[in-house]
């Protein structure tokens, strides 16, 4: 009988052995992450372990290295919260002096990333290292106990974006990241899911293999912040592509005219013009993908919250240069 | 044949990094020790250093690639100053705590507010606590030699922690004095190629370095920053002798001068050390016994010595330019410890004197000395004077 080839190497770099929480999307994220890197790896240099991964504090590192364990198989380094860009600088900078083949995977959270390592990423994107920056996105800071980010989005419950008698939860649309990214004209970007994981897999074996700098932001899931059923991890990433509330994207050269959108799935109709995606007209609305999750709640007490939500993912789609249509739930 | 050059503090740091061959040099401009990086880059241009330069968006950003080249096991060098060094803080702990032997040259500055750009030392003794070795200097030749030895020192198995190297602001980072630049063969011997036991990020021998230490482990890892500092004490003097030996300059943990029969000596570090110098052999002419004593390392503080130095005089002066609240000067604290048990021990009084640039004039000096001398006598003085302080506009 015919054995099909797995869709990714049976090898681990993140190994049996985290602490992550059950259920834990961003842990998904990781092992995906190093997988697809060591196979690009491997076709670009020969050797699938040539890489070190420098990450940020936070959930990810607390619970894959506690002295004396490490759920690494990969040589690791963590420094501090807001500095992975500029610690990945450092040992790219040397590996060259070194002579060592291979490319660095520096890794993040949305608050490391998007928030207080927001500049030395700028620094080490605009100074051309060679390193993958590697953004996952569980939305808020999880690791100290669910405060939001300026990459959580409008309406999210969070322990410092509570609702109120006159709060509504977090008030602020997302930061997209991804986009400040590809403002440096860096060689790649790219937006990713865990609810498209052929998808991940194949961006991170791209971004691992440009010569230069190169950000994926990864959505991924957290049942402890998201207030989300364990086992529902990847539905809920998967809904988030097809309602629309999480764009997958790339963006090369920093090409922002240029921007290919990858098709989302669950019954949207694509319009493409030139083979560019111009307009989809989403069938899922939002509010399947809100439902499933505790931290939006509140805003079905409020439907003009989602209401609002809605204008914001339209408007960050048309950044994108695509005109969506988001249906309402029928009634 | 070693070459004399006429040069500023700031070059003789360049010129010391150039022969200690660190593999990465990451650093951000910052007064007053932006050329050091400035000197290094046409270095690093012209092909004279084989190091990659990392022109980083910050000082936190220098220290933290230091940390990750560091960690991947190569030599490294940063400049900085003031400001500089105080947003290195955080990183300055986990670079100690991880035990990487990175150099740090510091053109000592001020602290704001208010801004000010000028020579005290308050910016390296504010991360005095953090684990680093701490050198200063007393001329630019010192700036030079102090950063080789610093290397020499912070990668010592015995040791295996980060240094830093304190040159006075303008004072010496900007004042051009002979200074003696020693053969590249010769360093190369002093120092040899940094090869890393316990730090590296290799693929064919992954270690994850910088990970969580619970309350199991947390103190132990900071016991051993402890004892890596004891031991550094033994591998100074090693390394001194050393350097004496191949380079004939002689430099001690603490350098007297003068003390001989002296009642009263003066303690300070930097350039001032020069000024007092000076100072004591105006004094020694009208036949007072005085002398004089150079803080060279502080951290290690050199408890044993400042207990030698302590039995020679009846009263210790100290001459600071930092101000540790509640205290005095950062050195009063250290001198202190160092005295408290000892069943005989000269007065102490401590000086602080010449902060955010203040010249240091005999004038400033008389004063203090006048105040020792009633120390001295039994009359009673204040722990803790400032000195030149202009009253009139408090």
């Amino acid at each position: 009988m015919a054995v099909r080839k797995p869709p990714v190497t049976t090898r681990e770099y993140w190994a049996p052995g985290h602490a992550a929480c059950a259920g834990c999307g961003c842990a998904t994220a990781l092992r995906l992450a190093t997988k697809a890197f060591s196979e690009a790896m491997e076709e670009k240099y020969g050797d699938p372990d040539a890489f070190a991964v420098a990450q940020a504090t936070g959930c990810m590192e607390v619970v894959s290295a506690v002295f004396p364990y490490t759920a690494w198989k990969a040589p690791w380094i963590h420094v501090a919260f807001e500095n992975a860009a500029a610690a990945a600088s450092g040992v790219e900078a040397a590996w060259k002096k070194l002579g060592r083949k291979g490319k660095i995977l520096a890794i993040g959270g949305d608050g490391g990333t998007a928030d207080i390592g927001m500049q030395a990423l700028s620094g080490m994107l605009e100074r051309w290292h060679n390193v993958v920056y590697l953004m996952y996105d569980n939305e808020a800071y999880m690791n100290t106990g669910i405060q939001r980010s300026s990459s959580t989005p409008y309406g999210a419950w969070t322990t410092t974006s509570p609702p109120g008698k006159y709060s509504i939860g977090e008030d602020k649309p997302k930061k997209w990241v991804a986009l400040i990214a590809a403002a440096h004209q860096v060689p790649y970007v790219a937006t990713a899911s865990i609810g498209n994981p052929f998808d991940f897999i194949r961006k991170m074996k791209i971004a691992a293999k440009v010569d230069g700098p190169a950000f994926v932001q990864v959505q991924c899931t957290c049942p402890t912040g998201w207030k989300s059923p364990l086992e529902k991890g990847v539905e809920i990433a998967k809904l988030a592509i097809e309602t629309g509330v999480w764009p997958l994207f790339e963006i090369e050269n920093g090409d922002l005219w240029n921007i290919k959108i990858q098709a989302p799935g669950g019954g949207a109709k694509v319009k493409r013009e030139g083979g560019r995606v111009v307009a989809i007209e989403f069938k899922k609305p939002i509010e399947e993908y809100l439902k499933l999750q505790g931290r939006f709640k509140h805003l079905f007490k409020q439907p003009e919250a989602i209401d609002t939500l809605r204008e914001q993912i339209k408007a960050m789609w048309k950044v994108l240069g695509v005109e969506v249509t988001l249906p309402k739930p029928e009634e | 044949m070693p070459i004399k050059k006429v040069m500023k503090a700031n070059e003789a740091a360049a010129w010391a990094a150039k022969l200690a061959k660190p593999k990465v040099i990451a650093a951000f401009p910052i007064t007053p020790s932006t050329l050091v990086p400035e000197k290094i880059s046409e270095f690093v241009a012209d092909g004279e250093l084989d190091a990659e330069f990392i022109k980083v968006e910050s000082e936190h950003s220098a220290i933290s690639a230091c940390v990750g080249a560091s960690a991947a096991g190569v030599r490294t060098f940063t400049a900085t100053a003031s400001q500089g060094l105080a947003l290195m803080h955080e990183i300055l702990f986990i670079a100690a705590g991880m035990r990487l032997p990175i150099v740090i040259a510091v053109g000592n500055r001020s602290l704001s507010a208010p801004i000010n750009i000028w020579n005290d030392w308050q910016d390296t003794i504010s991360e005095r606590d953090t684990g680093w070795l701490q050198f200063y200097a007393e001329n630019n030749q010192e700036a030079l030699d102090l950063i080789l030895i610093a290397y020499k020192v912070a990668e010592n198995e015995k040791v295996l922690l980060p240094a830093m190297v304190g040159f006075d602001a303008f004072i010496l980072t900007h004042t051009v004095e002979p200074v003696e630049i020693p053969d590249q063969e010769l360093v190369d011997e002093f120092l040899g190629e940094y090869e890393p036991k316990h730090a590296y990020l290799d693929p064919a021998k992954p270690i994850t370095q910088g990970a969580l230490g619970f309350p199991a482990h947390y103190m132990e890892a900071r016991y051993t920053v402890w004892e890596a500092n004891e031991n550094a004490k033994d591998v100074i003097d090693e390394a001194f002798a050393e350097f004496e030996k191949k380079f004939g300059r002689k430099y001690q943990k603490i350098e007297e001068y003068r003390t001989e029969d002296a009642e009263i000596i003066f303690v300070t570090m930097g350039s001032l050390a020069g000024t007092v110098k000076e100072y004591v052999d105006s004094l020694r002419e009208k036949g007072l016994k005085v002398g004089a004593a150079k803080i060279t390392v502080y951290r290690p503080f050199p408890v044993e010595e400042v207990r030698e130095l302590a039995k020679k005089a009846k009263v210790l002066a100290l001459l600071e330019k930092n101000v540790t609240f509640s205290v005095g000067g950062a050195l009063f604290q250290d001198f202190s410890r160092a005295l408290i048990n000892e069943s005989e021990k000269p007065k102490i009084v401590d000086f602080i004197l010449g902060l955010g640039g203040r010249d240091v004039t005999f004038k400033d000096l008389d004063e203090a000395l006048a105040i020792a001398q009633k120390a001295l006598n039994g009359e009673a003085v204040d722990e803790v004077n400032w000195i030149g302080l202009r009253k009139e506009i408090l």
